[in-house]
């Protein structure tokens, strides 16, 4: 398959997020909790990373570094050319409104609003007001997931997997640098974790960097590259040299079903 | 985030907890209602004696005995009576200004018909009084200029005296015993109704001065004399000039202060109104106290909101709103739950004053800047008591709040 094949491409591509020694201490009352203990790492365009690590070992930390929601102790963090330390609050919610688009493990809906409406949400928070048919946008990306026919149920009339897709489509809907997903997948079904991994692979062929911590090695194996950390370090980053292709996987369960 | 969205989302999380937001806005309902009802009852209760002051006459001016102050001291009117019919007679020479002017002596006594017998207010007064108090008659005439140069026993009667002494009507000719003395009478007064003490303006005998004084009070004194001034414009000049022809007439030197009041119809109606405005306010503060525990329902209520909402504000925080948004989203929303509240509770407060009108016949009037400001005013009850919870929402860590549970 060809969505297994090496991107050559991303070597030369730019890079998105660049960190470089990056540290977070918290005080946990008088101790002082070393949650990264100096974190270098660089993702280029259209790269896909799986972040593994167990908990405890700083990838939460790491991923709230990287979503603008938290900033380092020392060390730079640049994203997309912006560099990210020193940025106030109101400047790192716009940041996080124009190039961040985030995934959570507990797909973090409104609940009662419409489908259609979750996804329109980002843009109305943008406040260069560039997009003017959010409507329209936000039907587009629904669709872009999958999720045409369903674009005024409301989260509670979805199942799991439906769920994550309308976060997918409103993390999509901005045309965000990069996506990030904590673990995605952590409250879904195998098989529809693998469907969840087969539209972030479809996703990432059209070119989006995508980002996906989690624990489970049998998710970091859809990805291209693997970062692992542990005790608030990288253990390892490498590239995945036996990538497998979720599309392959569910057809083979369909098989087996049969 | 767009003006029409923040209403979205406001009316959207409003209608989320109907009863709860209900029970919330029933607070400033009541309020708001309690206020605008208090502030009826005041308005009508104030517009009522206007108008009963109204009906005194026509560009009133009344002379009371006796200084308002006496060497810094104040005395208050009538301390010692110096006013005579000669005083009365020098101002109905002398004046320009005033068109019309008459002397009012007081007294009160038992009338006595063959019908019936009535206790009533006595006025003797001279026959420019009908023109001063715009008060014609009913029935017969009123006594003539001869009537009072002669000091004749003639008496024009009060509608409420005449029902009293004539059940059975027809009191004109008849003969009515003041005190012994017969008296004729000449005509009936139409109906004026209260005055502006609440008392019964009708429940009144009018006779000639001259005979009030020769055969009734026997007294020389004036208790008052009221006068009409040509237009309402002349009124403060014809007060300074009844005042000059006074002092002439009581011969009072340049230190000496006025041994006499004078007071105008506006005068008398400030007066009055001041201790109606005084009560309406007292009742609306009254009122008021219901809309801030309103207040402190709405803040209540928002500061579990918030709580229960920290994870959607920690979403909306992840996908870009910024501190201020959510400070709107949760400030639009309580004030649009006083002002709905407020509009309710005028709604409400109109009928409630109706309904109190109709049944206690008291007059309400609602003055429409009473229903704007009862409506601003839960919207500033809004933004005071949601400020603190939609802060509390905004200073929420975006982290925290989505590993809420």
């Amino acid at each position: 398959m060809n969505a297994v094949a090496e991107n050559s491409a991303a070597a030369e591509a730019p890079v998105v997020i660049r960190v470089e020694g990056v540290t977070k201490v918290y005080q946990m009352g008088r101790n002082e909790v070393h949650a990264l203990r100096g974190i270098t790492l660089s993702v280029r365009r259209g790269e896909m990373l799986a972040i593994m690590g167990h908990s405890g070992s700083g990838k939460s930390t790491l991923m709230n570094v990287l979503g603008c929601l938290d900033t380092p102790t020392a060390g730079t963090y640049d994203l997309d050319g912006v560099r990210v330390n020193g940025l106030s609050k109101n400047e790192l919610a716009d940041l996080r409104n124009q190039k961040l688009g985030f995934v959570f493990q507990g797909f973090n809906l409104l609940a009662r609003t419409s489908a259609l409406e979750n996804v329109e949400l980002p843009m109305l928070y943008d406040r260069s007001g560039r997009r003017r048919d959010t409507r329209a946008l936000a039907r587009k990306s629904l669709e872009r997931v999958g999720l045409g026919e369903r674009l005024d149920h409301h989260p509670s009339e979805l199942s799991g997997g439906q769920q994550q897709r309308v976060a997918i489509a409103r993390a999509l809907v901005t045309e965000p640098t990069v996506l990030l997903a904590d673990e995605p997948t952590g409250n879904l079904d195998s098989r529809t974790s693998i469907e969840i991994m087969a539209l972030f692979q479809e996703l990432n062929e059209q070119g989006i960097t995508i980002l996906v911590v989690t624990h489970e090695p049998d998710i970091a194996c859809y990805a291209r590259r693997i970062v692992e950390v542990r005790d608030g370090r990288i253990l390892r980053d490498e590239p995945l040299t036996n990538r497998r292709s979720a599309a392959d996987d569910l057809r083979a369960l369909a098989v087996e079903a049969t | 985030m767009r003006q029409s969205v923040l209403l979205k989302v406001a009316t959207q999380s409003i209608l989320k907890n109907k009863l709860r937001t209900f029970l919330t806005m029933l607070g400033i309902v009541i309020g708001v209602a309690a206020v605008i009802v208090m502030v009826a009852v005041g308005y009508g209760a104030q517009e009522s004696i206007q108008k009963q002051i109204g009906s005194l006459g026509t560009n009133m001016i009344m002379i009371m005995p006796g200084a308002s102050t006496a060497g810094g001291v104040n005395q208050g009117a009538a301390t010692f009576n110096r006013l005579t019919p000669a005083d009365f007679e020098k101002l109905q020479r002398e004046s320009l200004l005033l068109s019309a002017v008459s002397p009012v002596v007081f007294t009160t006594a038992q009338a006595i018909s063959g019908q019936g017998n009535w206790r009533t207010r006595i006025n003797g007064v001279s026959t420019q009084y009908q023109q001063i108090r715009d008060w014609p008659v009913d029935q017969g005439t009123f006594f003539t200029e001869a009537d009072v140069r002669s000091a004749r026993k003639v008496a024009v009667l009060g509608a409420t005296v005449a029902k009293n002494l004539y059940p059975n009507g027809d009191a004109v000719g008849q003969q009515i015993q003041i005190r012994d003395v017969p008296f004729t009478v000449a005509g009936v007064l139409r109906p004026k109704g209260q005055n502006a003490g609440g008392m019964d303006a009708d429940d009144i005998i009018l006779v000639p001065y001259t005979t009030a004084q020769s055969r009734l009070s026997g007294r020389q004194r004036v208790g008052q004399i009221i006068g009409s001034a040509s237009s309402p414009q002349d009124v403060p000049a014809a007060q300074e000039e009844i005042r000059g022809i006074l002092r002439e007439s009581h011969k009072l030197g340049e230190s000496e202060e006025d041994d006499f009041t004078i007071r105008n119809q506006d005068e008398i109606a400030a007066a009055a109104s001041s201790a109606t405005q005084v009560m309406t306010l007292l009742l609306a503060a009254i009122a008021s106290i219901s809309l801030l525990v309103g207040g402190i329902g709405i803040m209540n209520i928002m500061l579990v909101s918030v709580t229960e909402r920290t994870r959607e504000i920690g979403i909306r925080m992840a996908i870009g709103a910024r501190g201020s948004d959510v400070l709107t989203q949760f400030l639009v929303e309580s004030v649009a739950i006083s002002v709905i509240g407020g509009i309710i509770g005028v709604l409400l407060g109109l009928a409630g004053a109706a309904l109190l009108g109709h049944f206690t016949g008291w007059t309400t009037v609602t003055p429409p800047e009473a229903i704007v400001i009862a409506v601003g005013f839960s919207a500033a009850v809004g933004v005071f008591f949601g400020f603190y919870p939609a802060r509390q929402a905004a200073a929420l860590n975006p982290i925290q709040a989505l590993r809420y549970e």
